[in-house]
């Protein structure tokens, strides 16, 4: 390089490994897809004809974000997997979705309840994104929260007027709420993958975001005159699916999201 | 036998796509939507128009992509390749004015201004929508998902009828 010698206004950001930028990717994605399917089990059989078309909507969203991502995904690693082949051609170990969002549907609170609680995680989380120093994942991130926006706003009003409702009502979404809880803590867990993202300014550091998500969830949870149990077990008690360790309901799941696609590998419609 | 190819334009390739609908809305073309963000042309001749989907998920971007291409074909112009952009993220802010009367034409409320990035604010209240066809303020919001990924529905307490929303975002 010629000219004078000047001090960068900006220190360079250490390179990334691609596999450690894949392995981030996988589960912004996985996370998109796993919940995308879990939602689309609703498609047919939402309590009201506005619902059921509300949560088909919000399934054809998480889906589409889930498409960008892992494209990207396999663009990073190189290899030629395409999102379809990353979506049906991996085995449960291999994804990398939080285990919050595998969990079976339950019923329509729990359904509500696991929304809100990723809806506005994944407002918090693509709002800090669309600062990423990787253009493309800041752009998806930009185009991502527009749509997360409105689910929060959709997950948030059923969740006042399920906690505020009936008495049925309010105790099985009080339920859903003690049930999903302990699910949060991972959500919030950097592991060396969150960290290399973060000192390339890739991604941001997830703990310190944590604060902000459980202001605007405590708002809401309390408005809708529900309670939030004892912080002290949830870290410890389940997290792992960010490295492949899932519950039994995924495999199922997958098992049905992926019969289709490995019967007739190839086919086209 | 290939058709002979037209020395294309920029101009004239835009043309073109003025009159690709879109296939959910049909008043509008895949230009006045804001689909279309850019057309080239290489020194070699080969087209590229770059397109943004409207929602991630929007099923109709693939047949809308199949229809740019079919009619620059039909134009004299083969072999046009289309290529998919995220950012900037589309908007309804880029539908114009007459676009929006289009639309109410059409019987679908057009977007208002598309909301501004505030995080903390989760449930912010929204100007209701005027009734494409008495023109009354006097509605509500039923439900923000509707038939289609872009639309909502919502009643009118005027003329007691319901209709759909352009959703602004």
């Amino acid at each position: 390089m010629s000219g004078p010698a000047t001090v960068p206004s900006v220190v360079p950001a250490p390179a990334v490994r691609p596999n450690e930028l894949v392995e981030y990717l996988l589960r912004l994605g996985d996370d998109r897809l796993v919940l995308g399917h879990r939602v689309s089990e609703w498609c047919g059989h939402g309590p009201i004809l506005e619902e059921d078309i509300a949560l088909s909507n919000v399934s054809l969203d998480l889906l589409g974000q889930a498409t960008m991502l892992l494209r990207l995904a396999g663009e990073v690693e190189g290899r030629g997997r395409t999102e379809d082949a990353l979506a049906y051609f991996r085995e449960v170990v291999e994804f990398r979705n939080c285990q919050l969002v595998e969990l079976p549907k339950g019923d329509f609170a729990f359904t509500i309840v696991r929304q809100f609680l990723f809806d506005v995680y994944a407002v918090v989380l693509l709002d800090a994104l669309t600062g990423s120093s990787h253009a493309e994942l800041a752009a998806i991130a930009a185009k991502s929260l527009k749509e997360a926006r409105y689910h929060v706003r959709h997950s948030g009003e059923w969740m006042l007027r399920l906690g505020d409702g009936t008495d049925e009502s309010h105790r099985r979404v009080q339920l859903a709420v003690d049930e999903l809880w302990r699910f949060t803590g991972e959500l919030f867990a950097a592991d060396d993958v969150d960290r290399a993202m973060q000192d390339a300014g890739i991604a941001p550091d997830l703990a310190a975001l944590r604060p902000l998500w459980e202001s605007l969830v405590r708002d809401v949870v309390s408005r809708a005159t529900l309670t939030i149990p004892n912080d002290a077990p949830r870290v410890a008690s389940t997290r792992g699916g960010r490295t492949g360790l899932h519950t039994e309901s995924l495999g199922h799941m997958l098992a049905e999201m992926q019969i289709i696609a490995r019967s007739h590998p190839g086919a086209t419609w | 036998m290939v058709a002979q190819a037209v020395r294309a334009t920029r101009d004239a390739l835009l043309a073109v796509l003025d009159h690709v609908m879109d296939p959910e809305v049909p008043v509008l073309s895949v230009r006045e939507l804001g689909i279309v963000r850019d057309v080239d042309i290489d020194a070699a001749g080969h087209i590229t128009v770059t397109v943004t989907p409207t929602y991630s998920g929007c099923p109709a971007i693939r047949v809308i992509e199949q229809d740019i291409v079919a009619a620059l074909d039909a134009a004299g112009y083969p072999g046009a390749q289309v290529r998919t952009t995220y950012a900037p993220a589309w908007t309804t802010d880029w539908i114009a004015p007459d676009a929006k009367a289009k639309l109410k034409a059409y019987g679908i409320a057009p977007p208002g201004r598309a909301e501004s990035g505030d995080l903390v604010q989760l449930f912010r209240r929204r100007a209701t929508a005027q009734c494409p066809y008495c023109d009354s303020y006097e509605t509500e919001l039923r439900s923000e998902f509707g038939s289609t990924a872009c639309k909502s529905v919502c009643w009118c307490r005027a003329c007691r009828q319901p209709f759909e929303e352009f959703k602004a975002i």
